[in-house]
């Protein structure tokens, strides 16, 4: 399966060339820029990783996709995202958020349904990939 | 218009008898509003022969505290303070016979916090009165003082998208179609290819409420199984708005309770339950981290006409105030009434904290929010995958698009159509943030997505040519100049 969180998820993969210009985008609109990574792609794993202290203040894209590759070459097998941050009044929260890279193989999720009172249903969803401790989860799929 | 005072003073203002609204002290146009007045702006027609300066000050008369004679009694109270002072009359440019009348309410005549005691004064009685032939409330100014005393939307547009973490594009919705007959079985058969295929949110109809063909409790528990089942399918967050509507407040309680109890993160109400319903439910919300959706049923048939009725502008003002997370605002290319410069009044309205004055669309008064939570604006009705670089151009980023006939149509079912609306949108979105010139482009962004997307392709051969194009009903009366400032 491939999961769909994210502002691109339904397109083909994006391509560095393509990253860089939504990236210049959010630096353009004076968002901070920050790479995050994780295993557990559960859709309320609000916290993943962060590749280091978000960017701000940076004039141009060049110097974040540097740390996108150097996030790449160590976490690799994970999922990256690329996420602007605005900081206004009103907003202060994220602006934009996708997923730059996946692990090769994607094995989703399992809805454990557990039966309760009457006709209600009890649901979690289970990432497969968790079954595993943290940092092996990819290793060798 | 006449501007000279004619207010009655000393003890002939109390002398028995029938008096003109105008001499007993509701037409002021000396009267500077104070900056905490809640101030109205009515289109008043007369029956003819009435003076304008007579009818728009028995506008503020009868919204405030006059009755048709007068009384003695008034002078037990602070009646000065009490009355609504209309100040100022403008004939509406190219409408003859009709005027802009500006009324300026002091707050202590209103409770705090509640849209039904607003309303009761404000399109209370006034709107039969029979000296009038239409009238119609075309904005309001609500001070600060006033806005600081309302909860507001329950969940807002940042805390909305943070808990349902998606960011930066449009949300996608779509309405169950058929609107009335499928069973809970079948609706939630629905519900799932819509929400697999690529979309956020699935809706029920304004009408679907508990009737014979499918009971509330079979509807909310199919469909919570396909917004679980399309979660997991999908790694994504997914909702539907389970609609509470109900003859009674004990039974909406008892509705949205079993939907957060099943675990949904949105639920919907009409605006038919009526402003006190809507609060209480906005309060419910707030409590249980609900997101609160409202579909405003009924609203044309006082909203539609230029004439008479209350404009749709208030009605999103009130509804920020009484606290929804959602309304349906238009969609201004789609099958339903929407002028394009007054639906994006509307928007602005919902979205901003502050709104300038701006007669273009519509917004007669600057409106200060206090940071009020935003109200995220639904376009709903006649829209489709073909028209997604104008509906970006048009509403904006922080809106769902709901997509009922455009995604339940698809000629190769339901996932099909929901994956050509996502891949459109993410396609237009790409395309904007890059740079280009998407309004223009659009066509050809679409066409390029669709050459990895057959589902696209097909929706784009099938609506291609779909458009609804009518004259609307309700433009804004304006001259072009920034004459009408407060």
């Amino acid at each position: 399966m491939r999961i769909t969180q994210g502002c691109f998820s339904f397109l083909p993969d994006l391509t560095d060339e393509q990253i860089t210009a939504q990236v210049q985008y959010c630096l353009d609109k004076g968002w901070a820029v920050n790479i995050e990574f994780t295993d557990d792609p559960h859709p309320r794993n609000t916290y993943w990783e962060m590749w280091g202290l978000p960017m701000f203040d940076l004039p141009d894209a060049a110097g974040i996709m540097r740390e996108l590759a150097e996030c790449r070459r160590v976490y690799g097998d994970r999922y990256i995202r690329i996420s602007g941050f605005d900081s206004s009044h009103g907003w202060e929260s994220v602006r934009i958020s996708f997923i730059v890279n996946r692990p090769k193989d994607e094995p989703g999720f399992r809805l454990d349904r557990q039966e309760a009172v009457g006709r209600n249903l009890r649901y979690s969803t289970h990432a497969y990939a968790v079954e595993r401790p943290e940092g092996e989860r990819y290793a060798d799929r | 218009m006449n501007f000279q005072s004619t207010t009655v003073r000393g003890k002939d203002r109390y002398k028995s008898g029938v008096m003109e609204y105008k001499r007993m002290g509701y037409w002021e146009p000396d009267y500077q509003p104070k900056d905490t007045d809640v101030i109205a702006l009515f289109r008043v027609t007369p029956q003819d022969g009435v003076d304008p300066t007579e009818a728009c000050a028995a506008v503020a008369g009868e919204s405030s505290t006059a009755t048709w004679t007068v009384v003695w009694t008034d002078r037990l109270t602070a009646a000065e303070k009490y009355r609504a002072k209309c100040y100022r009359v403008d004939p509406v440019p190219s409408s003859p016979g009709s005027y802009f009348a500006y009324i300026a309410y002091d707050l202590d005549l209103f409770e705090p916090g509640s849209i039904a005691n607003l309303t009761a004064s404000i399109i209370g009685n006034v709107f039969g009165f029979k000296p009038l032939k239409a009238l119609r409330l075309e904005d309001m100014r609500l001070p600060i003082a006033y806005v600081k005393t309302f909860q507001g939307p329950a969940t807002g547009i940042v805390v909305e998208r943070e808990r349902l973490d998606k960011f930066g594009r449009p949300l996608l919705g779509a309405t169950v179609k058929p609107k009335l007959g499928l069973s809970g079985r079948n609706y939630g058969r629905v519900v799932y290819e819509a929400l697999k295929g690529g979309l956020d949110f699935t809706k029920d109809d304004e009408n679907i409420n508990s009737q014979p063909f499918m009971h509330w409790r079979e509807r909310f528990l199919y469909c919570m199984e396909a917004v679980n089942r399309a979660q997991a399918a999908t790694g994504e967050i997914k909702g539907t708005y389970l609609n509470v509507t109900a003859a009674t407040m004990e039974d909406m309680y008892e509705r949205a309770d079993f939907a957060r109890e099943l675990g949904s993160v949105v639920i919907m109400i009409d605006l038919v339950i009526g402003y006190t319903a809507i609060q209480s439910m906005a309060k419910w919300a707030r409590k249980n981290d609900m997101i609160l959706h409202l579909h405003r049923a009924g609203h044309s048939t006082y909203t539609r006409q230029r004439s008479h009725g209350v404009s749709f502008r208030v009605v999103a003002k009130w509804m920020r105030l009484a606290g929804v997370d959602h309304i349906h605002a238009g969609t201004v290319v789609g099958k339903l009434e929407g002028d394009p410069n007054t639906t994006r009044g509307y928007y602005d309205i919902c979205r901003e904290d502050f709104n300038p004055m701006q007669l273009q669309h519509g917004v007669f008064f600057d409106q200060h929010w206090a940071s009020l939570n935003k109200l995220m604006p639904v376009a709903s009705g006649g829209i489709h995958a073909g028209q997604m670089h104008q509906l970006l151009d048009l509403l904006g980023e922080d809106v769902v698009l709901q997509f009922g006939g455009g995604t339940i149509g698809h000629p190769r079912g339901i996932q099909a159509g929901a994956t050509a609306n996502r891949v459109a949108l993410e396609a237009m979105i790409l395309a904007r943030n890059e740079g280009r010139d998407y309004v223009h482009e659009g066509p050809e962004i679409l066409a390029k997505a669709a050459q990895s997307c057959t589902p696209l392709r097909e929706a784009l051969d099938v609506w291609k040519d779909v458009t609804f194009n009518y004259e609307s009903t309700d433009a804004p009366d304006f001259v072009p100049t920034p004459s009408i400032a407060v």
